[in-house]
């Protein structure tokens, strides 16, 4: 089957000479909700900027659906919706028009597209904001006007670039419902996010760039197996003066009463309790030191893509 | 018919962005055409004899009717394609299935939308002052339509190259107020020394000034046809450099 999005060799060297993109593949398949990570400047927003039509690529090929953006830019173009990650509307415009306008871009006849405006609006929780100029809207509202606009011509391809950074934890929520939902829908929806709670959350397939790399390409799950150990936080209920020796397990004090661990995935954790009741040891509560992915992530970003 | 939709979804959105600040937009050129009129027209004008047998002010009323034809045209395009740019919402298009070609007239056929409307709105000015006469119809409207494409397309190049809201201005103060004011909105080049009439001629102003001054009365200190071929020549010239910047994406994409 076409992958909605077919990435080969691609590359881009900025005219500073910065070598933004080293010739990555990246396929992603349709239906997919997959998750492009890296961190700042690793190349993520110049891929999606090549795919987008905003950068023009120094090598390779990217089809969209089959459709080469060389050959056939339109076809391309019209099976993708933007998110940015900053605000590019016209903050003087009113809400329905911004999106209104957008399908119309696509070719949308208007009586369509305010049926979309409307439905999308409404979805996003916008509808009653609807007339008021976009620059009246608070960040979280602007977010999600930008989610409309992408939608407006209904795309067979979202692509959003960090859609929640800066937004609160309950609308965060509401717009991963969204998401959800757009995504069983049909739509093939690739995020790129430095919350990995959302990738985890949300993605199915994930691939981390780094330094214009791709070091990792693979489903959640999988790379989740990759993790060799994981960290915990222990808070004890008595301080102590050293970290204990627990054989087999990496520990460190971080205060008196603050104790880390590092639990290979072969160990497991019943043994690490066993040997800290043997030592009088009484733990009130665990918890994991980060989130499984952004440990994982950390470690491919520090290790250019091997797990150590 | 993709493209048809587009294309005047850009221009409804150009058009309904002039409207709604027309405090800007509109009003300013009607107060500044009737102090020409009262200034010029009829405080100095009354003191000067006729030109080519017209008044002082009839005489200057389609020069400075094509003047803010001019200005608005290329001010409409140039404050707001740079304003996309600047803003970023330029990308709404850029990443959407338009060819370049309809991004490039869509914004044109903004500037000529006000470039037509704040001509219409000085004319009527004007025939507070004295009457408007109409020599030929088909010139009056084929050469403020051409006038508008020409200079809608030279504001679109200014905004492209334009860095900051400085570069959008230098070009109107320093290079198109001073060639519409020695376009011969106020004198017939008839009336200069023949050295400053030849550098006259290679104002491209001149000539649409002059086939606008025909169509409206009669008189014109060019011929009509190569009045329109120069700007017809300009139009096609701007329009390919317009499209050329666009397609290498200059002062747009990375």
């Amino acid at each position: 089957m076409t992958h909605a999005l077919d990435i080969s060799g691609l590359r881009k060297t900025y005219r500073s000479g910065h070598e933004a993109l080293k010739g990555i593949d990246l396929h992603v398949a349709q239906g997919d909700f997959f998750a492009l990570l890296g961190p700042n400047g690793a190349g993520k927003s110049t891929t999606i900027g090549i795919v987008t039509a905003l950068v023009n690529k120094s090598g390779g090929t990217v089809k969209v659906f089959g459709h080469d953006i060389d050959r056939e830019p339109m076809a391309a173009r019209r099976c993708i919706g933007l998110v940015p990650q900053e605000f590019n509307f016209n903050q003087f415009e009113p809400v329905i028009e911004i999106v209104v306008n957008q399908a119309g871009y696509y070719g949308v006849p208007k009586a369509q597209a305010l049926q979309r405006a409307e439905t999308y609006l409404k979805q996003l929780g916008l509808w009653d904001k609807r007339r008021e100029l976009a620059r009246n809207l608070s960040g979280g509202m602007k977010r999600r006007l930008m989610i409309a606009r992408a939608l407006a011509h209904e795309p067979k391809l979202l692509i959003l670039d960090e859609p929640t950074a800066g937004v609160d934890i309950e609308l965060r929520r509401s717009m991963w419902k969204f998401l959800r939902q757009v995504n069983e829908q049909g739509t093939t929806i690739i995020l790129t996010t430095h919350y990995l709670e959302e990738a985890e959350n949300l993605c199915r397939n994930v691939a981390i760039i780094d330094e214009g790399k791709i070091v990792a390409h693979t489903s959640i799950k999988t790379l989740l197996n990759q993790l060799n150990s994981e960290t915990v936080v222990l808070d004890l209920k008595e301080p102590l003066a050293h970290a204990p020796h627990l054989d087999g397990y990496g520990s460190c004090l971080t205060d008196a009463n603050t104790l880390e661990v590092d639990i290979p995935r072969a160990e497991g954790i019943n043994r690490l309790f066993q040997l800290l009741s043997a030592q009088g040891i009484e733990v009130v509560s665990l918890r994991n030191k980060t989130n499984r992915l952004e440990e994982l992530f950390l470690r491919l970003v520090e290790n250019g893509g091997t797990e150590q | 018919m993709n493209g048809a939709i587009a294309l005047r979804t850009i221009l409804v959105k150009e058009i309904r962005r002039f409207l709604r600040i027309w405090i800007q937009t509109i009003l300013p050129p009607m107060i500044t055409t009737a102090l020409y009129f009262i200034i010029f027209g009829q405080l100095i004008g009354s003191q000067i004899g006729a030109i080519a047998g017209y008044s002082y002010m009839d005489y200057i009323v389609p020069g400075l009717i094509l003047m803010a034809v001019i200005t608005n045209a290329y001010g409409n395009v140039v404050s707001s394609f740079y304003g996309a740019k600047f803003s970023h919402y330029v990308e709404e298009l850029l990443i959407a299935p338009i060819p370049n070609s309809l991004i490039l007239l869509g914004y044109v056929a903004g500037g000529v939308a006000r470039g037509l409307t704040v001509g219409a709105v000085v004319t009527v000015v004007a025939m507070f002052f004295t009457t408007v006469q109409v020599h030929n119809l088909a010139v009056v409207l084929s050469v403020v339509v051409l006038t508008s494409v020409l200079f809608s397309l030279g504001g679109f190049i200014n905004a492209i190259y334009a860095k900051s809201f400085d570069d959008i201005s230098i070009i109107p103060t320093f290079v198109l107020t001073p060639l519409t004011y020695l376009g011969g909105i106020f004198y017939s080049i008839d009336m200069l020394p023949a050295f400053w009439r030849d550098v006259s001629l290679l104002n491209p102003i001149l000539y649409m000034i002059n086939a606008f001054r025909y169509g409206l009365l009669g008189v014109s200190d060019i011929p009509l046809g190569t009045a329109l071929g120069v700007t017809l020549l300009f139009i096609v010239a701007l329009f390919a450099y317009a499209l050329f910047l666009l397609q290498r994406g200059v002062g747009l994409k990375n």
